[in-house]
Protein backbone atom coordinates (compact mmCIF):
# COMPACT_ATOMS: atom_id res chain seq x y z
CA UNK A 1 0.00 0.00 0.00
CA UNK A 2 2.75 2.40 0.99
CA UNK A 3 4.69 1.49 -2.14
CA UNK A 4 1.67 2.23 -4.35
CA UNK A 5 1.21 5.63 -2.72
CA UNK A 6 4.89 6.41 -3.18
CA UNK A 7 4.71 5.39 -6.84
CA UNK A 8 1.64 7.60 -7.28
CA UNK A 9 3.37 10.60 -5.72
CA UNK A 10 6.43 10.04 -7.91
CA UNK A 11 4.27 9.91 -11.02
CA UNK A 12 2.49 13.13 -10.02
CA UNK A 13 5.82 14.82 -9.45
CA UNK A 14 6.91 13.80 -12.94
CA UNK A 15 3.71 14.99 -14.58
CA UNK A 16 3.34 18.26 -12.68
CA UNK A 17 5.87 20.33 -14.64
CA UNK A 18 4.39 19.29 -17.97
CA UNK A 19 1.51 21.83 -18.08
CA UNK A 20 3.86 24.63 -17.02
CA UNK A 21 6.30 23.75 -19.79
CA UNK A 22 3.41 23.57 -22.24
CA UNK A 23 2.19 26.99 -21.15
CA UNK A 24 5.65 28.43 -21.66
CA UNK A 25 5.68 27.20 -25.27
CA UNK A 26 2.31 28.79 -25.94
CA UNK A 27 2.54 32.38 -27.33
CA UNK A 28 1.23 34.96 -24.89
CA UNK A 29 -1.60 36.09 -27.16
CA UNK A 30 -4.78 37.55 -25.72
CA UNK A 31 -8.14 38.27 -27.24
CA UNK A 32 -7.92 41.93 -26.23
CA UNK A 33 -4.57 42.24 -27.95
CA UNK A 34 -5.96 41.01 -31.27
CA UNK A 35 -9.35 42.73 -31.02
CA UNK A 36 -7.72 46.13 -31.51
CA UNK A 37 -5.92 45.08 -34.67
CA UNK A 38 -8.68 43.39 -36.62
CA UNK A 39 -12.03 44.51 -37.95
CA UNK A 40 -15.52 43.21 -37.46
CA UNK A 41 -16.30 43.02 -41.21
CA UNK A 42 -20.06 43.29 -40.82
CA UNK A 43 -19.98 46.14 -38.30
CA UNK A 44 -17.32 48.08 -40.21
CA UNK A 45 -15.53 48.92 -36.95
CA UNK A 46 -12.52 47.47 -35.15
CA UNK A 47 -13.58 44.32 -33.35
CA UNK A 48 -12.76 45.89 -29.99
CA UNK A 49 -15.49 48.50 -30.55
CA UNK A 50 -18.13 46.06 -31.80
CA UNK A 51 -19.79 44.99 -28.59
CA UNK A 52 -23.14 43.36 -29.26
CA UNK A 53 -23.10 42.31 -32.90
CA UNK A 54 -23.54 38.54 -33.25
CA UNK A 55 -20.93 38.37 -36.01
CA UNK A 56 -18.46 40.12 -33.73
CA UNK A 57 -19.17 37.63 -30.99
CA UNK A 58 -18.60 34.71 -33.38
CA UNK A 59 -15.36 36.28 -34.55
CA UNK A 60 -14.22 36.60 -30.92
CA UNK A 61 -15.11 32.96 -30.26
CA UNK A 62 -13.13 31.96 -33.33
CA UNK A 63 -10.10 33.99 -32.21
CA UNK A 64 -10.36 32.54 -28.71
CA UNK A 65 -10.42 29.01 -30.13
CA UNK A 66 -7.20 29.80 -32.03
CA UNK A 67 -5.63 31.25 -28.89
CA UNK A 68 -6.59 28.07 -27.05
CA UNK A 69 -4.81 26.16 -29.83
CA UNK A 70 -1.64 28.09 -28.95
CA UNK A 71 -1.55 30.04 -32.22
CA UNK A 72 0.59 33.15 -32.37
CA UNK A 73 -0.83 36.58 -33.15
CA UNK A 74 0.43 36.46 -36.74
CA UNK A 75 -1.01 32.99 -37.26
CA UNK A 76 -4.36 34.13 -35.92
CA UNK A 77 -4.37 37.13 -38.24
CA UNK A 78 -3.55 34.88 -41.18
CA UNK A 79 -6.41 32.57 -40.21
CA UNK A 80 -8.76 35.55 -40.05
CA UNK A 81 -7.63 36.71 -43.50
CA UNK A 82 -8.33 33.21 -44.83
CA UNK A 83 -11.85 33.44 -43.44
CA UNK A 84 -12.76 37.07 -44.10
CA UNK A 85 -10.22 38.45 -46.59
CA UNK A 86 -7.61 41.20 -46.23
CA UNK A 87 -10.22 43.73 -45.13
CA UNK A 88 -10.33 42.09 -41.71
CA UNK A 89 -6.94 43.62 -40.87
CA UNK A 90 -7.37 46.97 -39.16
CA UNK A 91 -3.78 48.20 -39.26
CA UNK A 92 -2.28 49.51 -42.50
CA UNK A 93 0.73 47.44 -43.52
CA UNK A 94 -0.56 44.27 -41.89
CA UNK A 95 -1.06 42.76 -45.34
CA UNK A 96 2.72 42.61 -45.62
CA UNK A 97 2.95 44.17 -49.07
CA UNK A 98 4.47 47.44 -47.75
CA UNK A 99 3.02 49.56 -50.52
CA UNK A 100 3.02 53.35 -50.68
CA UNK A 101 -0.57 53.54 -49.45
CA UNK A 102 0.42 52.07 -46.09
CA UNK A 103 2.92 54.90 -45.59
CA UNK A 104 0.60 57.61 -46.87
CA UNK A 105 -2.15 56.58 -44.50
CA UNK A 106 0.06 57.76 -41.64
CA UNK A 107 1.79 60.66 -43.41
CA UNK A 108 -1.29 62.42 -44.80
CA UNK A 109 -3.13 62.85 -41.46
CA UNK A 110 0.11 64.05 -39.83
CA UNK A 111 0.60 66.60 -42.62
CA UNK A 112 -3.03 67.64 -42.31
CA UNK A 113 -2.66 68.24 -38.58
CA UNK A 114 0.54 70.23 -39.10
CA UNK A 115 -1.03 72.37 -41.83
CA UNK A 116 -4.15 72.99 -39.75
CA UNK A 117 -2.09 73.96 -36.69
CA UNK A 118 0.05 76.28 -38.84
CA UNK A 119 -3.04 77.83 -40.40
CA UNK A 120 -4.67 78.47 -37.06
CA UNK A 121 -1.48 79.95 -35.62
CA UNK A 122 -1.12 82.23 -38.67
CA UNK A 123 -4.75 83.33 -38.40
CA UNK A 124 -4.42 84.09 -34.68
CA UNK A 125 -1.25 86.13 -35.22
CA UNK A 126 -2.88 88.13 -38.00
CA UNK A 127 -6.05 88.65 -36.01
CA UNK A 128 -4.18 90.00 -32.98
CA UNK A 129 -2.04 92.18 -35.22
CA UNK A 130 -5.13 93.69 -36.84
CA UNK A 131 -6.34 95.38 -33.62
CA UNK A 132 -7.07 99.12 -33.31
CA UNK A 133 -4.30 101.19 -34.82
CA UNK A 134 -2.55 104.15 -33.24
CA UNK A 135 -1.55 102.48 -29.99
CA UNK A 136 -4.70 102.97 -27.93
CA UNK A 137 -7.46 105.51 -27.37
CA UNK A 138 -6.97 109.11 -28.47
CA UNK A 139 -6.14 111.52 -25.63
CA UNK A 140 -9.08 113.38 -24.20
CA UNK A 141 -9.45 116.98 -25.24
CA UNK A 142 -9.50 119.97 -22.85
CA UNK A 143 -13.27 120.17 -22.95
CA UNK A 144 -13.60 116.52 -21.98
CA UNK A 145 -11.15 116.91 -19.09
CA UNK A 146 -13.00 119.94 -17.83
CA UNK A 147 -16.33 118.07 -17.97
CA UNK A 148 -14.91 115.12 -16.05
CA UNK A 149 -13.54 117.45 -13.37
CA UNK A 150 -16.95 119.12 -13.04
CA UNK A 151 -18.70 115.75 -12.73
CA UNK A 152 -16.27 114.54 -10.08
CA UNK A 153 -16.78 117.68 -8.04
CA UNK A 154 -20.53 117.30 -8.33
CA UNK A 155 -20.45 113.76 -7.00
CA UNK A 156 -17.85 114.60 -4.42
CA UNK A 157 -15.50 111.87 -5.54
CA UNK B 1 -16.92 101.96 -44.03
CA UNK B 2 -16.39 98.37 -45.07
CA UNK B 3 -15.99 95.98 -42.16
CA UNK B 4 -13.37 93.28 -42.63
CA UNK B 5 -14.21 89.91 -41.07
CA UNK B 6 -11.50 88.58 -38.78
CA UNK B 7 -9.92 85.35 -40.08
CA UNK B 8 -10.43 83.16 -37.00
CA UNK B 9 -14.25 83.12 -37.03
CA UNK B 10 -14.12 82.65 -40.81
CA UNK B 11 -11.74 79.69 -40.38
CA UNK B 12 -13.96 78.15 -37.69
CA UNK B 13 -17.02 78.63 -39.89
CA UNK B 14 -15.22 76.94 -42.80
CA UNK B 15 -14.23 73.99 -40.61
CA UNK B 16 -17.81 73.59 -39.32
CA UNK B 17 -19.19 73.76 -42.87
CA UNK B 18 -16.63 71.20 -44.03
CA UNK B 19 -17.60 68.85 -41.20
CA UNK B 20 -21.30 69.22 -42.00
CA UNK B 21 -20.58 68.51 -45.68
CA UNK B 22 -18.53 65.46 -44.70
CA UNK B 23 -21.35 64.20 -42.49
CA UNK B 24 -23.89 64.67 -45.29
CA UNK B 25 -21.63 62.85 -47.73
CA UNK B 26 -21.16 59.96 -45.27
CA UNK B 27 -24.89 59.67 -44.72
CA UNK B 28 -25.58 59.67 -48.45
CA UNK B 29 -22.96 56.97 -49.01
CA UNK B 30 -24.56 54.76 -46.35
CA UNK B 31 -27.91 54.78 -48.04
CA UNK B 32 -28.59 51.21 -49.18
CA UNK B 33 -28.76 50.61 -52.91
CA UNK B 34 -32.37 49.89 -53.77
CA UNK B 35 -32.04 50.00 -57.55
CA UNK B 36 -33.36 46.44 -57.85
CA UNK B 37 -36.60 47.32 -56.06
CA UNK B 38 -36.87 50.55 -58.04
CA UNK B 39 -36.54 48.66 -61.32
CA UNK B 40 -39.12 46.08 -60.24
CA UNK B 41 -41.50 48.85 -59.20
CA UNK B 42 -41.17 50.35 -62.69
CA UNK B 43 -41.94 46.96 -64.17
CA UNK B 44 -38.42 46.58 -65.54
CA UNK B 45 -36.56 43.31 -65.28
CA UNK B 46 -32.83 43.76 -64.78
CA UNK B 47 -30.15 41.16 -65.29
CA UNK B 48 -28.76 39.86 -62.03
CA UNK B 49 -25.18 41.03 -61.42
CA UNK B 50 -22.48 38.51 -62.24
CA UNK B 51 -21.58 36.37 -59.27
CA UNK B 52 -18.55 34.10 -59.14
CA UNK B 53 -17.28 32.84 -55.80
CA UNK B 54 -15.47 29.85 -54.28
CA UNK B 55 -17.62 26.91 -53.32
CA UNK B 56 -18.09 26.73 -49.56
CA UNK B 57 -17.04 23.10 -49.48
CA UNK B 58 -13.87 23.90 -51.45
CA UNK B 59 -13.14 22.45 -54.87
CA UNK B 60 -13.17 25.45 -57.14
CA UNK B 61 -15.44 28.25 -58.07
CA UNK B 62 -19.15 28.42 -58.69
CA UNK B 63 -21.15 31.12 -60.40
CA UNK B 64 -24.67 32.27 -60.98
CA UNK B 65 -24.09 31.75 -64.70
CA UNK B 66 -23.76 28.00 -64.04
CA UNK B 67 -27.51 27.97 -63.39
CA UNK B 68 -28.63 29.87 -66.48
CA UNK B 69 -31.82 28.25 -67.71
CA UNK B 70 -32.92 27.45 -64.17
CA UNK B 71 -34.98 29.40 -61.66
CA UNK B 72 -32.55 30.40 -58.91
CA UNK B 73 -33.48 31.42 -55.40
CA UNK B 74 -30.29 33.24 -54.44
CA UNK B 75 -30.05 33.46 -50.67
CA UNK B 76 -27.41 35.51 -48.79
CA UNK B 77 -26.96 34.17 -45.27
CA UNK B 78 -24.50 33.64 -42.41
CA UNK B 79 -24.33 31.19 -39.54
CA UNK B 80 -24.36 33.99 -36.94
CA UNK B 81 -27.58 35.41 -38.38
CA UNK B 82 -30.56 34.38 -36.25
CA UNK B 83 -33.31 35.06 -38.85
CA UNK B 84 -31.37 32.80 -41.25
CA UNK B 85 -32.14 29.89 -38.93
CA UNK B 86 -35.82 30.66 -39.23
CA UNK B 87 -35.91 30.38 -43.02
CA UNK B 88 -33.40 27.59 -43.65
CA UNK B 89 -35.84 24.64 -43.29
CA UNK B 90 -38.23 26.39 -45.70
CA UNK B 91 -35.48 26.98 -48.26
CA UNK B 92 -34.43 23.34 -48.05
CA UNK B 93 -38.04 22.23 -48.56
CA UNK B 94 -38.38 24.49 -51.61
CA UNK B 95 -35.07 23.34 -53.00
CA UNK B 96 -36.44 19.80 -53.04
CA UNK B 97 -39.69 20.99 -54.62
CA UNK B 98 -37.83 22.86 -57.35
CA UNK B 99 -35.17 20.26 -58.03
CA UNK B 100 -37.20 18.28 -60.55
CA UNK B 101 -38.65 21.38 -62.19
CA UNK B 102 -35.59 23.28 -63.29
CA UNK B 103 -34.99 25.29 -60.17
CA UNK B 104 -32.56 25.50 -57.28
CA UNK B 105 -31.73 27.41 -54.18
CA UNK B 106 -28.22 28.83 -54.26
CA UNK B 107 -26.81 29.89 -50.91
CA UNK B 108 -24.09 32.48 -50.45
CA UNK B 109 -22.46 32.34 -47.04
CA UNK B 110 -21.22 35.83 -46.25
CA UNK B 111 -18.51 37.07 -43.84
CA UNK B 112 -18.54 33.85 -41.90
CA UNK B 113 -16.21 31.29 -40.41
CA UNK B 114 -16.32 28.26 -42.71
CA UNK B 115 -16.52 25.68 -39.92
CA UNK B 116 -19.46 27.57 -38.37
CA UNK B 117 -21.20 27.62 -41.75
CA UNK B 118 -20.59 23.91 -42.19
CA UNK B 119 -22.07 23.22 -38.74
CA UNK B 120 -25.12 25.29 -39.69
CA UNK B 121 -25.54 23.32 -42.93
CA UNK B 122 -25.27 20.02 -41.08
CA UNK B 123 -27.70 21.16 -38.39
CA UNK B 124 -30.42 21.99 -40.92
CA UNK B 125 -29.52 19.28 -43.43
CA UNK B 126 -29.13 21.76 -46.28
CA UNK B 127 -28.34 20.09 -49.58
CA UNK B 128 -28.46 23.02 -51.98
CA UNK B 129 -25.24 24.42 -53.46
CA UNK B 130 -23.35 26.92 -51.37
CA UNK B 131 -20.80 29.57 -52.27
CA UNK B 132 -18.59 31.49 -49.84
CA UNK B 133 -18.24 35.25 -50.03
CA UNK B 134 -15.60 35.70 -47.37
CA UNK B 135 -15.11 39.46 -47.73
CA UNK B 136 -18.63 40.38 -48.80
CA UNK B 137 -17.53 41.33 -52.33
CA UNK B 138 -20.83 40.31 -53.92
CA UNK B 139 -23.01 42.32 -51.55
CA UNK B 140 -22.68 45.69 -53.26
CA UNK B 141 -23.91 44.50 -56.63
CA UNK B 142 -27.12 43.20 -55.09
CA UNK B 143 -27.47 46.01 -52.56
CA UNK B 144 -27.36 43.56 -49.66
CA UNK B 145 -27.06 45.33 -46.32
CA UNK B 146 -28.58 42.83 -43.89
CA UNK B 147 -29.10 39.10 -43.62
CA UNK B 148 -30.83 37.14 -44.87
CA UNK B 149 -31.70 38.60 -48.24
CA UNK B 150 -33.11 36.60 -51.12
CA UNK B 151 -33.32 37.27 -54.86
CA UNK B 152 -35.52 35.27 -57.21
CA UNK B 153 -33.87 34.98 -60.62
CA UNK B 154 -35.67 33.66 -63.67
CA UNK B 155 -34.39 31.30 -66.36
CA UNK B 156 -33.01 34.24 -68.35
CA UNK B 157 -30.94 35.50 -65.43
CA UNK B 158 -33.23 38.43 -64.60
CA UNK B 159 -34.19 39.43 -61.06
CA UNK B 160 -37.91 38.91 -60.60
CA UNK B 161 -38.36 39.45 -56.85
CA UNK B 162 -36.46 40.48 -53.75
CA UNK B 163 -37.00 39.80 -50.07
CA UNK B 164 -34.96 41.79 -47.58
CA UNK B 165 -35.36 39.59 -44.52
CA UNK B 166 -36.38 35.96 -44.09
CA UNK B 167 -38.56 34.41 -46.78
CA UNK B 168 -41.81 32.70 -45.92
CA UNK B 169 -44.12 30.23 -47.60
CA UNK B 170 -46.32 32.97 -49.05
CA UNK B 171 -43.36 34.70 -50.72
CA UNK B 172 -42.13 31.45 -52.24
CA UNK B 173 -45.59 30.53 -53.54
CA UNK B 174 -46.20 33.97 -54.99
CA UNK B 175 -42.79 34.74 -56.43
CA UNK B 176 -41.11 31.41 -57.15
CA UNK B 177 -43.83 28.90 -58.03
CA UNK B 178 -45.08 30.81 -61.13
CA UNK B 179 -41.57 31.03 -62.55
CA UNK B 180 -41.24 27.26 -62.45
CA UNK B 181 -44.14 27.08 -64.91
CA UNK B 182 -42.36 29.38 -67.37
CA UNK B 183 -40.25 27.73 -70.01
Amino acid sequence: MRRTAATGIALLALLAPAPAAFAQDCPQTTLGDIEDEVMCPVCGTPLGLATEAPQAQRERDYIQSLIDDCRSKDEIKQALVAQFGEEVLALPGDEGDDDLGDVLVYVIPALGILLAAGGIAFAVVRWRGAGPRGGGPAPAGAADSSRVDTDMERYDL
Amino acid sequence: MRRVLSPVPVAILCVVLALVALLAYGLSQNEPDRSVEDALARGELEQAPALELPKLSGGGEGSLADYRGEVVVLNFWASWCEPCREESPLLQRWHKRMAGRGGTVLGVDVLDVTSDAQDFIDEYGLTYPMLKDKAGDALEGFGVVAYPETFVIDRDGRIRAVRRGPVDEAFMRTEVAPLLEET
